[in-house]
């Protein structure tokens, strides 16, 4: 029997995928939950597993594609192994015309985007509702208009904007007197998508400069991972109006009494860091201030507190920045955490995590310390509220009682969301994780 | 049992475009109508057959008219049963058109009554009493309107007739009371009046054709003066009184007699949608107060398999909206990003003059407390209205001060009908004075005066010296 496997739900917000590599081919036997090719997600690169044994028949694939959920990708024949189980993708699509409406609004699906793309968007989702609801907006009368005569676009152009989710009265016209023609709507979703690359937005970059005219120039093609990074960022930077609050902590005997666990650990012992330490750490506090575990939803008016404490750890690969997540951090123990960071990161570098260990974070830290640097001011993840940045930790002359001593001390950069943590808060959190860093014994008590 | 994917219930002008357009998308469609072949009121009973008569009724009048030029004829002799048999030819041949393109497009053709047994079968009554169901995935809702009759006008007489009995021209009536002077009601009484009959309307407001324009009507007024018995406005009929003589009515008005007695009643007061006897009770689709089924900008009721078009779904009732709603219903269905949002739609009244108008009316205009410039380019200014000698007619444009957007038209005179066309596509396309005042119009037209009004509009029109208002 043929079997078509398709690409199935990726995970929130993501519908579609490019394809990194191709891991197997036509004639080749395919075993259950074998790693089918590797993918690039907005997130990272992630294996596909097949659900399904037997002889690849067809790839429908290659490498550089980009494809969609739902979309078919290997074609296995199993009739020499027992019947394979149902993929719960066979009904993310009926092609004929769940992709003909998708392709009827709005082509890319991505995170929520800041507020002047909304307006571009606002077309669509009042259309994408399939589903009846008799709270649905039913036909405007036909001479409620905004402030004078309609859109200057005739029936073609207007097909044209509904289809590509274009608002009209955003676009300028071109055409004799002022009318938007065809041509015109293409210009306007062309100068949106670039500037949605180039990591705008709100403001559109102007065009760049002819760089050879100044010198020779080489030009490298992002990685979607790169690109993705790219506007979540842009997305993190407009939206949230960031305050970083600075401050030292004192981790001498932090520092000297994880030197002593460790060396009593061993070598297959788990590597407690200071990331450890402090990701539990930061556990606490958020559970003693929730609001920095938040999201705000800034269109009801909320703020979501959020009852778990997933910790997201920035890890530097080759390929890029991914953050795996540490779940429900409050309940491990700093080993157990150490533990999983060591998996994570090691996962993260061999491009093997799965995307539930990337997703769900509700709270950053960012450790630069093993390469260098006094401070920084790291960017939130949006819909986070606050990341903890860590630098190296540096010996310095302290005044203690009028005398000098050293002490060793770890800068923090707490980067937050002014909207939803005030400063107060925010050089209490600091205040109070650099104090319980300075105590051991005080840290070992409350955490 | 029968099941399809898609029925079409009605066969009218919303209901057999949208059958067509369903099969021409490759759709599995059954289209159910309960005449005796489909083609709804429009085609049986109203728009067409009424255009044929109107289109005799001018012929006579031109016979008359044509004196002034030298050429007298007598009074025709009219042969009622030949005028009924080619009105009806007509009738039968677009209807018989109609079913030929059903088989020929593979639209299963039911005639039948359809009601909802639930929100996926019908229960389908055909003349001889045979009932069927039809399970479906997918409904379009097309079942039209009828003509209202108030309580009190409802008299079991076969002299008292609707919009209907008028149509089927049993006889010449020496005398015909026309309760209504809306457009049904003033094209029935053209017609009778060329064939001889006395007609006296009826109109409740302060003056004919309630939604248009006051100077649009004007002109047709004056004429219909001369060939109508009697023009009652703000006169009411309280109660029709059948008598051997002839229906006796009771009038109240400050023009208008006590009462008055005629041979023949038409009620043409304005028509209802059909969606009181469809069991949408057994469905979620809902209903307005006046009884229009509630739509979407997809034309989608409450339940988004079900969907509704024509004069069962809202207003404008008229044939061409009806069409246009179909193509938005069916290509919606087909996935295809429509929507409805025409930025204008014309009315034609086929009177002679003939009003048609489309847009902005300065009526609403005035209403909305929005601010509009207005040219009124008098037909007497025109050539080619002196070659037909009917310079009566008026063709005025309104624009948006400060874009100059073209935002309504209107038009009374003859063949003001097709005229209008050109002002729909100017306000769709978003068109400028000036796209209008530059576009080469055919010389001698009509269709210059609506160059000449847009050129009014800007401050020089050829033909007319005069400030725009």
């Amino acid at each position: 029997m043929s079997i078509e496997f398709r690409l199935p739900e990726l995970g929130e917000n993501i519908t579609e995928a490019e394809v990194a590599e191709v891991l197997v081919k036509e004639g080749d036997q395919i075993e259950v939950d074998q790693a089918a090719m590797e993918l690039e997600t907005e997130k990272a690169v992630v294996e596909l597993p097949c659900p399904h044994a037997g002889i690849v028949t067809k790839v429908h694939v290659a490498e550089g594609d980009t494809i969609k959920v739902g979309a078919i990708i290997l074609t296995i024949d199993d009739s020499a192994t027992a019947p394979a189980k149902t993929v719960s993708a066979e009904e993310t699509s009926d092609d004929s015309t769940a992709t003909a409406v998708a392709q009827a609004e709005t082509p890319a699906v991505e995170p929520k985007r800041p507020a002047a793309t909304a307006a571009v968007n606002s077309a669509p989702s009042t259309t994408s509702q399939q589903p009846a609801e008799p709270a649905r907006e039913m036909a405007p009368k036909l001479d409620e208009q905004d402030d004078g005569p309609p859109p200057p676009a005739g029936p073609a152009t207007r097909q044209m904007a509904r289809r590509l989710g274009v608002d009209l009265r955003l676009v300028s016209g071109t055409g004799r007197s002022g009318r938007i023609t065809q041509e015109d709507v293409e210009a306007h979703v062309r100068d949106r998508l670039s500037t949605t690359d180039s990591g705008g937005g709100i403001r559109t970059a102007p065009a760049l400069p002819d760089f050879t005219q100044f010198g020779p120039v080489e030009r490298r093609r992002l990685s979607k991972l790169n690109r993705t990074a790219a506007d979540q960022l842009s997305t993190s930077w407009q939206v949230i109006p960031h305050v970083t609050q600075h401050e030292l902590a004192n981790i001498t005997e932090l520092e000297t009494v994880r030197k002593r666990f460790m060396q009593t650990v061993g070598k297959g012992g788990p590597k407690v860091t200071v990331t450890a330490i402090v990701l539990k750490t930061c556990a606490q506090l958020l559970s003693e201030m929730p609001h920095v575990n938040s999201s705000l939803d800034a269109e009801a008016g909320e703020l979501v507190l959020k009852q778990y404490y997933h910790i997201g750890v920035a890890v530097d690969t080759e390929h890029g920045l991914v953050v795996p997540v540490i779940r429900d951090a409050d309940e491990k123990s700093i080993l157990d955490i150490a533990e999983e960071l060591t998996e994570l990161a090691e996962l993260a570098r061999d491009r093997k995590l799965k995307l539930e260990q990337m997703q769900g974070a509700t709270f950053t830290i960012t450790n630069l310390g093993g390469i260098g640097g006094t401070s920084f001011t790291p960017i939130v993840n949006y819909p986070e509220v606050a990341i903890l940045g860590l630098s190296r930790a540096s010996r310095q002359p302290v005044l203690v009682d009028g005398e000098l001593q050293e002490r060793l001390m770890m800068p923090l950069s707490l980067s937050y969301d002014h909207r939803v943590i005030n400063g107060a808060d925010a050089a209490r959190f600091v205040v109070r994780l650099s104090a319980l860093l300075a105590q051991p014994f005080g840290l070992l008590a409350n955490v | 049992m029968l099941d399809t994917d898609i029925v079409v219930l009605g066969g009218g002008p919303g209901g057999y475009p949208a059958a067509f357009a369903a099969a021409d998308f490759g759709m599995d469609v059954t289209l159910v109508d309960d005449g005796i072949k489909p083609g709804g009121v429009c085609l049986h009973r109203g728009c067409i057959p009424s255009k044929a008569l109107l289109h005799a009724a001018r012929l006579i009048n031109e016979t008359k008219e044509s004196s002034e030029w030298g050429i007298t004829f007598p009074a025709p002799t009219i042969d009622v049963d030949r005028l009924r048999a080619w009105k009806q030819s007509v009738v039968e041949q677009l209807t018989g058109g109609i079913e030929g393109l059903c088989k020929s497009r593979n639209v299963n053709l039911i005639r039948a009554r359809g009601r909802f047994v639930d929100s996926h079968s019908l229960e389908l009554r055909s003349a001889d009493g045979e009932r069927q169901r039809l399970n479906f995935k997918t409904a379009v809702i097309a079942s039209g309107s009828s003509p209202v009759i108030p309580g009190p006008l409802r008299v079991d007489d076969p002299r008292v007739v609707d919009s209907t009995g008028a149509l089927e021209l049993e006889t010449i009536p020496d005398r015909l009371l026309v309760i209504g002077g809306g457009y049904i009601g003033l094209e029935m009484g053209t017609v009778y009046a060329a064939l001889g009959t006395k007609v006296t309307v009826v109109e409740m407001t302060a003056g004919l054709l309630p939604g248009a324009d006051r100077d649009l009507v004007r002109p047709l007024k004056q004429r219909l003066d001369s060939q109508f018995e009697a023009i009652l406005l703000k006169t009411k009929v309280e109660k029709l009184v059948p008598g051997d003589n002839g229906i006796t009515v009771e009038l109240s008005g400050e023009n208008a007699p006590e009462s008055a007695t005629f041979d023949r009643v038409l009620i043409a007061v304005g028509r209802f949608p059909n969606s009181g006897d469809l069991g949408l009770e057994n469905t979620k689709v809902e209903v307005d107060e006046r009884g229009f089924i509630k739509v979407d900008d997809k034309r989608r009721t409450s339940e988004s398999h079900l969907l509704a078009i024509g004069d069962v779904a809202g207003e404008p009732m008229l044939a061409h909206k009806a069409t246009y709603e179909a193509k938005i219903a069916i290509g919606a269905l087909a996935g295809e990003p429509v929507a409805f949002d025409p930025y204008a739609i014309p009315a034609v009244v086929f009177t002679d003059p003939e009003l048609a108008w489309c847009g902005l009316t300065e009526t609403e205009a005035k209403a909305e407390g929005r601010k509009v410039d207005t040219f009124r380019f008098p037909w007497a200014a025109s050539g080619r209205a002196h070659t037909l000698g009917r310079t009566e007619g008026i063709t005025k444009l309104i624009a948006d001060p400060d874009s100059q957007r073209v935002l309504g038209m209107g038009v009374v005179g003859t063949g003001a009908g097709e005229l209008i066309a050109e002002g729909v596509l100017a306000i769709e396309m978003g068109a400028l004075l000036r796209d209008v005042a530059d576009t080469i119009h055919a010389h001698p037209t009509m269709s210059e005066s609506i160059m000449e009004s847009a050129e009014g509009l800007l401050g020089h029109a050829t033909h007319v010296f005069r400030k725009k208002r």
